[in-house]
Parts: structure tokens; C-alpha cells; sequence
């Protein structure tokens, strides 16, 4: 059933229900967030080739979106290194309470946005537990674009950790050890034998923290200042255009925004389909 | 054991019918109370209001509801929702349910009258008192002893002055903010271009432009940022009903503005929901001696002032107020000129790093 | 059972293995990030919620616009948790197990949530369904409501949880490849008989690690949910935009109190599921490298 319905686009196969599951798939797809999407882009698009220039050019605008991609991008790498450094020691070392710390990582999905701005502000201010620290070194971190980037880190914290952990634990050691006993020191092994071997996963994670950080509302405000041109992040700005009631101007920065994002997305899971082709199953 | 088995057998046919008949009675006098209950309860008002007036509200919806049950017998719940008032505004225009709304300026309800078929045009006049049935103004809250010696809205530009103030794009009570230190420079310093260069100072000095007017207070309250908060008045008094009277003191500058938060009915969802009766009688209520004293309670300016408790009255400071229509010449007005893309507030402000 | 618990993970004889005082070092790193990212703000969160004492905690859970939102945060969960598992679960079978063109264009639509601002999410609803959206004056007329009420909350917290199900299902059964089922197949199963009995099994961990983070995504959301509800108190509040109410009341032990909440309800599960990996690591094993 399922080869005669199969078209030219789509390999033959002997499994059933692609026709199921892709129209499920699809279905769903074009309801949940196709179709508001489209409502989106169509009332950005009325605003008129003119005003979309002009609101896209505004230095406002693009102070923000410099902020929100700036910051997200730098919170991403942030996460990275970190993520990558988090999986490491989950996976290799036992120390105690490691588990505890494998339950927590997944937190910041869980709490609410705003919750996490609340507490961050209230440690990162200059009266709060870090902040007060930091004061005394002669620098502040809420209400400054560093206080946008500590939320932006906290709830990128999961992806390049989760990301990278089930590879890290599945790579196979053996390999690290034949490397170790042809005389690579554990650097190089570290750089030329582990990194590879998880780059694409931690590809993944960066771009999901950085995709994730860049439209981040609810935590933000709370910590960034919002001073227009220094802390205003692109997604406060459409909410002040909801404010001014309008609707086009929010939506032509909400579609910019959907735009990189989406562009993002399409070039690493291309990168992976072809890394996939190339390599084999990764 | 082996006796209730028996019995449990013997029983069934007699013991399940009458369980069942248990049942169907329990259910049915549940549906029946719920019924009841459903059609006494019959009137739901939804009041969507802006943020400070979470207290005032909650007060004056206890006093409404016993008013009206005792007068129609009917028990009316009433529904609040609270939000900057700009946003709330566009939420009833994106079809928010509400029957009255309770926002933080005429502008706001003049945009629902503007966008939408909600709300007639004439609004204002059909209440007394341009529709507002108690004002407010905007004070300095400062810390403890007043170690800046900030005594009137000039000292807000001096340098090294750190103010807090809420983002008037997002928040009415910034609105009433920024155009009160407008007209306090325009009446000083006279010359239009020595006002601009004064606002723009002031703003300067602003570190943190929150999105609400709560969040100000507690950036300014919790988070230790600025020497002064410019507030509303009645959230200055609750400011020091929640963080304590020994950490901050009240400047009364020598001039103000007078704030008159407004109320509506909704025609267009009332006469929709039937509810048009019941949310004139609410908001009629507002001007009833009995919710004039929780209004000054609360810290609101009550309009009827012999109605209220004359200590709450004496909490209020005497000061020069101006009013939006006779110095900025209206809301609509105000909004093009201060606030829309490309206004004042978006020519002067520039941050200082 | 002992043996699988006190296995050493990584033997300090092993060839291949960093020095102790690098392992120290780096152990030293992650816990003082995770210290200042992660542990702070969850350690300020129980803090703030029992300043006031174990009473006040109660009483902040038991206060009825409390019981209603968390009433509310679970309907919302028990709808759009078992519609994104299903989806999910479609998709990934597409994805995974056959080969079409455009499917990186599907997987990035599938993505395209995660990185969709929620601010933004909330607006497409609105101009879609809000009074002055496209289909506002058609409900309107049909006396519907979508938004600020129930229904545009569910389909906001599906439109953020979207991505998880699958997310986590399709690199897992990519990895497995269709061996399995083709032989399944081959041997005369049923089409349905073979998805339950050799798919679901093979990656049901995959799927319930997606199912927790969905769902504690879903309960957690904020964002787009706080621009559809219209905050009408008692009835379209979720526990994130109850939150926020209570905190703007100045009542911050009794927003705390709720948000610790959350957080512990995602502590539970994600230890919950720890223990599972840790119960049935040896089928876990098994069924990942099969």
C-alpha cells in the first residue's frame, strides 16, 4: 500500500503510514504555527514596502536586534563551553552528587521566564549576593547588556549540555585509548579525537541556546535596564509598538527576527543531513 | 469475612438499586444546587484596570457585592484584571471580554473608543467629573533623610542624580510622570528649547526604565537603584505600607500634575452579555460616599472629600496641580506630540553611555 | 544491582584517562558555573518562598486564584502534552524512517518554535484571532472566543512545546535505523502490531525524556501565554502569569511559594527520571546500542 503510494519525491520504502504520519505531521504543523506565521508576515507585509525600510532601518531597530543577536550569540558560546565542559564531567567523572546536578541541568525550561528574571535580578543588582561582589570590583551586572547575557546563559543552559551528553557517553573509548597509546598526549587527543567526534552535537546545542536566547522575553526585562540604544532587547521593542498599538511596525520586527532565525535552523540541519550523508549514521 | 460474603451476595439485587438511587439523588441534588447557585450567580462583571489600583479594586468590589445582593438579592461575582494600562487597553481591543474598564488615563480609553465599536466616542462626559471619580498626582519618593536634598523637579537634573522612573512608551503612570516635569519646566524656565535641554538631563539620570510602574518601585524599593522614584501618589503611601516608613521619605514638588485615572462602561460587550445595568451601577458606585472613603483609604484623592475619613485626607500634601487639557491641551493631542514614534520622549532621550 | 551502582566510571589506571588534579579543576569549573547560573537563582527562589514561614508557604498554595491557576496549568498540560506526543511521535516515524526531499526544510519548521520569541508567538495569535484579526469578527459572531480564554492558552503552550517530542525522538530513532521493523514486517506483523511492539520500546526513553521536558515546558511558560490569557483572575491565570500577578502585589513569598512549585514539580520528574535511567540502565544499554 504504502509503495504505491509512494511519489517520486520520497524513496521507496517497505514501512507503512508515511502517509499518516506526514499528514499528521503537516496537519498540525500548518495549524499551530504555520498559519499564525503567515497572519504575521501578512500584516508586516501591509505595513508597505516603505514603513518595513524604514522600521527595519531605524537605529533604534537595529541597536536592538545587534543587542538581542549580540548577546544571544555571545551567551550561546557562553553555554558552550560550559555545556560542553557540564557533559564532560557528567559523563566521565563520578563525584558526588552528580546525579542531583544531571536532574538540575534541565531547570531553566522548567521555570517560568519570569520567575528566573526576578531571582537573577535579585542576585545580580548591586544589593543582591553576586552583585554586591561584583560592585566592589568596580562593575555592574543587572541593568547593563552583561545582565541580558546572564539571563540569556541561564536558559541556554540545557541545550548543549543535553545536546552533547548521550554522544559523549556512547563515543567509544577505545579509540581515545589507542590514541593515547600511539603517544598523542591527552590534549591532543582531547582536540583531535573527542572534539570531532562530538562536534555536530555541539553544533546542535549552540544553535538551539543561541536560537532559544534570541526571541528570550519574560527573563530579560527583568534584569536588562531596557535604556533604549544600550539594554532594549528586539522582542521589548514590539511590545512597545503594541503599546503605541502598532501592529505592523511589531509585527515587521517579530518577522526580521523569524527570519534569521528560521535561516539558522535550515542551515544547520542541512549541514547535518549532509554530514549524515557523508558520514554515515552519526 | 465469611459471613459478610453471604450477606454481600444475597443483598445486590435490593442493595445495588438502592445504590444506585443514592446516587442519582446525590448527583441530581448536586446538579440542582449548582443550578441554583449558577442562576443566582447569573451576574459576572469583568473590570480590566491597571496596575496600582489591585488594592483600591479589591476593596471596592467587597463593598459593591454586598451592596447589590442586598438591593437585587442577586450574588454578583466580580472579575478583575490588571496590567500597564496601555496594554490593557489594547487587550480589550483584541477582544477582551471586559465590561468596565478602569485605566490609568483618558488617552487609554480614548484609543479603545478610536480603534474599536466598543466604546462611543463621548465616553467622558458620561460620567461626572470627566468620568475620573478620584485623582491622583506624581510625587518624589526619595531615601530615608533625603541624602541627595531633592526638593523639587529642577534638582532632577543635576548631574549625579540617578532617577527611576517607569518607560512612558510602556506605562500610563510614565506618561503622568514626564509630562508633570514638562510642565513644571515649562512654567520655570519658560523658553521651549531650555525645557527640552532640561528633560533631556533629567533623562539622562535615568539608569533602569522598567515596563510598569510595579516594577519601578521595586527596582527602586528592593533593588537599592536611584535616589528618587517618581510615582504616583498612592503607590509612594503603599510603598511605605510594604518596605516600611523608616526607609524612604515623600518630596512634595511644587507642582504636579493632577492625574485622573478614568473609568467606562463597555457598550459593546455589556449590551452583548446583558450586563449593562450592573456595570453602570458599578461604576455609579464609585461616587457613592461609601467607595469616596475606601478610595482616600486607599490613597486615591477622593472627589467628594467630606465623605472620607478626614485622617486619610490629611495624609494628602497641598500642591499646585495642573491639568492635562488646560496645559497639554488633551490626551490625543499629548500622545502625538510626547509619545508616538518620533515625539519628544524619542528626540530627547539618549542614554547617557 | 551494587556492581552497576559503584562501577567505576572511569578507572583512575585508565590509559586514556586526565590526571586527578585536572579532573578536580574541571569538576571545580562546571560546579562554580553551575553555582552561579543555576543554583543561585533556584536557592533564591526557595528563599524568597519560605521567608515568611511554612504557614504563609501553605496558605499562598491553598489561596483559590492559586488553586485555579495551578487547576488550570494542569488542564493546559493534560491537552497539549498528549497532542505534541502524538505529533511528535508522527513526525519523528516520517522523519526518521523514510527518505524525501525538502526534509530539512520540514525538521526546520519543526525547530522553528524554539526560536520563535514568544512575544511573537503571542502576536501571530492575536492577529489571527483577536477582535481585529482575520478570523476575530467570524468568532465574534459565532460567539467563539480563542484568545483570552482557555483555547488560546492551550494552543499558545502547544505552539511552544512543539519542538520537543520530536527534537528528542528523531536523532534516536535515525540511530536505530528500520532493521527492526523490516524484519518485523517481514515476518507478517501487523503495521500497527509493529510500531507498538518494536518502535515505541526501542525509544521509549527518548520519548519520555521529550514528554518531561514538554511538559515542563508547558507548565513553565510564560511568555505567550501571559499575552492571550488576558490575566482575568481566577479563570485564565496559569501558575507562570499567577506569578507575575502575585509579584506585582508586592506579595513576592507567595509568588516564590508558587514558583518553587514548578521548580520542585521539575526537580521530581527529572530525579524520577534519573532513577529510571539508573533502575533499567542495563535495558537502556540494550536498547540504544540494541
Amino acid at each position: 500500500m504504502s509503495l504505491a503510494a509512494s511519489t517520486r519525491w520520497r524513496q521507496p520504502s517497505i514501512l507503512p503510514g508515511f502517509g499518516l504520519a506526514f499528514g499528521t505531521t503537516l496537519t498540525a504543523l500548518c495549524l499551530i504555527v504555520l498559519i499564525p506565521l503567515t497572519a504575521l508576515m501578512l500584516r508586516a507585509a501591509g505595513a508597505g514596502w516603505a514603513d518595513i525600510v524604514a522600521i527595519a532601518s531605524s537605529p533604534r531597530t537595529l541597536a536592538a536586534l545587534r543587542l538581542s543577536f549580540g548577546a544571544a550569540l555571545i551567551a550561546a558560546l557562553v553555554n558552550t563551553v560550559f555545556g560542553l565542559l557540564i557533559a564532560w564531567i557528567l559523563v566521565r567523572y563520578e563525584f558526588p552528587g552528580r546525579r542531583l546536578i544531571d536532574a538540575a541541568v534541565d531547570l531553566p525550561f522548567a521555570l517560568p521566564t519570569a520567575v528566573a528574571g526576578i531571582s537573577l535580578s535579585a542576585i545580580y543588582a548591586p544589593n543582591g549576593w553576586v552583585g554586591s561582589f561584583a560592585n566592589q570590583l568596580g562593575f555592574q551586572i543587572a541593568y547593563t547588556p552583561l545582565g541580558v547575557m546572564v539571563a540569556l546563559i541561564f536558559i541556554g543552559l540545557p541545550f548543549v549540555v543535553r545536546s552533547v551528553q548521550p554522544v559523549l557517553a556512547e563515543s567509544e573509548r577505545s579509540i581515545e585509548e589507542a590514541a593515547a597509546l600511539l603517544g598523542a598526549s591527552r590534549l591532543r587527543t582531547v582536540f583531535r579525537v573527542i572534539l570531532p567526534a562530538v562536534a555536530p552535537a555541539v553544533l546542535t546545542g549552540f544553535v538551539l541556546a543561541f536560537a532559544r536566547a534570541v526571541g528570550e522575553y519574560g527573563s530579560v526585562i527583568f534584569i536588562a535596564g531596557n535604556i533604549p540604544m544600550v539594554s532594549e532587547i528586539a522582542p521589548l521593542l514590539i511590545v512597545i509598538k503594541l503599546e503605541q498599538f502598532d501592529y505592523a511596525g511589531a509585527a515587521v520586527i517579530g518577522m526580521m527576527m523569524l527570519i534569521v532565525s528560521f535561516v539558522m535552523i535550515l542551515v544547520l540541519n542541512l549541514v547535518q543531513a549532509w554530514g549524515r550523508e557523508r558520514l554515515g549514521h552519526v | 469475612m465469611s459471613s459478610s460474603r453471604p450477606q454481600a451476595t444475597a443483598v445486590p439485587p435490593v442493595g445495588r438499586l438502592r445504590r444506585i438511587v443514592d446516587i442519582v439523588s446525590i448527583i441530581a441534588a448536586f446538579a440542582f444546587v449548582f443550578f441554583v447557585a449558577w442562576g443566582a450567580r447569573a451576574q459576572e462583571l469583568l473590570n480590566v484596570s491597571y496596575d496600582p489600583t489591585r488594592e483600591l479594586y479589591r476593596a471596592i468590589n467587597t463593598a459593591f457585592i454586598a451592596q447589590w445582593k442586598a438591593k437585587t438579592g442577586q450574588t454578583l461575582t466580580i472579575r478583575q484584571s490588571h496590567g500597564g494600562s496601555g496594554s490593557q487597553a489594547r487587550t480589550v481591543i483584541d477582544g477582551l471580554n471586559a465590561d468596565v474598564v478602569t485605566l490609568a488615563l483618558a488617552g487609554d480609553i480614548d484609543a479603545i473608543a478610536e480603534r474599536s465599536t466598543l466604546i462611543p466616542k463621548d465616553w467622558q462626559k458620561r460620567l461626572p467629573q470627566n468620568s475620573a471619580p478620584y485623582t491622583s498626582t506624581i510625587v518624589f519618593l526619595v531615601r530615608k533623610g533625603n541624602p541627595k536634598g531633592l526638593k523639587d523637579w529642577g534638582d532632577l537634573a543635576k548631574p549625579g542624580v540617578s532617577v527611576i522612573t517607569p518607560n512612558p512608551k510602556t506605562s500610563g503612570g510614565a506618561r503622568w510622570n514626564y509630562l508633570a516635569a514638562w510642565a513644571w519646566a515649562t512654567k520655570n524656565l519658560k523658553d521651549e528649547a531650555k525645557v527640552r535641554e532640561y528633560i533631556a538631563a533629567v533623562l539622562r539620570n535615568v539608569p533602569v526604565l522598567d515596563t510598569g510602574a510595579r516594577g519601578s518601585t521595586t527596582t527602586f524599593a528592593q533593588r537599592g537603584l536611584g535616589d528618587v522614584l517618581l510615582s504616583w501618589e498612592n503607590e509612594a503611601f503603599l510603598a511605605f505600607d510594604e518596605f516600611g516608613k523608616d526607609k524612604f521619605d515623600i518630596v512634595v514638588p511644587s507642582l504636579s500634575i493632577l492625574a485622573e485615572p478614568s473609568v467606562s462602561i463597555v457598550d459593546g460587550n455589556v449590551d452583548k452579555k446583558g450586563t449593562r445595568a450592573t456595570a453602570q451601577a458599578y461604576l455609579e458606585f464609585l461616587y457613592t460616599p461609601e467607595a469616596q472613603k475606601i478610595i482616600a483609604k486607599n490613597h486615591y484623592r477622593p472627589r467628594n472629600v467630606e465623605a472620607a475619613d478626614p485622617k486619610d485626607i490629611e495624609l494628602f500634601p497641598k500642591l499646585d496641580l495642573v491639568t492635562i487639557d488646560a496645559e497639554f491641551g488633551g490626551w490625543a493631542k499629548a500622545t502625538k506630540t510626547h509619545f508616538d514614534d518620533g515625539g519628544t520622549f524619542d528626540q530627547l532621550y539618549k542614554p547617557a553611555r | 544491582m551494587s556492581d552497576i551502582t559503584f562501577a567505576p566510571r572511569a578507572p583512575d589506571q585508565e590509559i586514556s584517562g586526565e590526571s586527578l588534579l585536572t579532573r578536580l579543576v574541571l569538576i571545580a569549573c562546571a560546579l562554580v558555573f553551575l553555582g552561579l547560573f543555576l543554583f543561585l537563582p533556584l536557592i533564591s527562589v526557595f528563599a524568597e518562598a519560605f521567608k515568611r514561614g511554612w504557614e504563609a508557604y501553605l496558605a499562598a498554595l491553598a489561596d483559590p486564584d492559586a488553586a485555579s491557576a495551578i487547576w488550570l496549568t494542569l488542564y493546559v498540560a493534560a491537552i497539549a502534552v498528549p497532542f505534541n506526543i502524538i505529533v511528535g511521535v508522527a513526525a519523528a516515524w516520517a522523519v526518521a524512517k523514510f527518505e524525501f526531499k525538502g526534509k530539512s526544510l520540514l525538521v526546520s519548521l519543526i525547530d522553528l518554535p524554539f526560536s520563535v520569541s514568544p512575544v511573537v508567538a503571542g502576536l501571530s495569535y492575536m492577529l489571527l484571532f483577536g477582535a481585529q484579526g482575520y478570523f476575530g469578527p467570524w468568532l465574534k459572531a459565532h460567539d467563539l472566543a480563542i484568545v483570552f480564554a482557555v483555547p488560546g492558552i492551550v494552543i499558545a503552550t502547544i505552539f511552544v512545546t512543539f519542538p520537543f517530542v520530536a527534537r528528542e525522538l528523531i536523532p534516536h530513532m535515525q540511530a536505530l535505523g528500520t532493521d527492526d521493523e523490516e524484519a518485523a514486517l517481514t515476518l507478517g506483523a501487523s503495521a500497527w502490531r509493529t510500531f507498538f511492539t518494536i518502535t515505541l520500546p526501542n525509544v521509549k526513553w527518548s520519548l519520555l525524556y521529550g514528554v518531561l521536558l514538554c511538559n515542563a515546558r508547558a507548565m513553565g511558560e510564560f511568555g505567550a501565554v501571559a499575552v492571550v490569557s488576558g490575566k482575568i483572575r481566577g479563570v485564565t491565570t496559569t501558575i507562570p502569569t499567577q506569578i507575575e500577578i502575585l509579584y506585582n502585589e508586592y506579595n513576592g513569598a507567595a509568588a516564590f511559594a508558587l514558583a518553587s512549585l514548578l521548580a520542585a514539580l521539575a526537580l521530581v520528574t527529572l530525579v524520577l527520571k534519573t532513577f529510571l535511567e539508573w533502575r533499567y540502565a542495563d535495558a537502556i544499554a540494550a536498547s540504544t546500542h540494541r
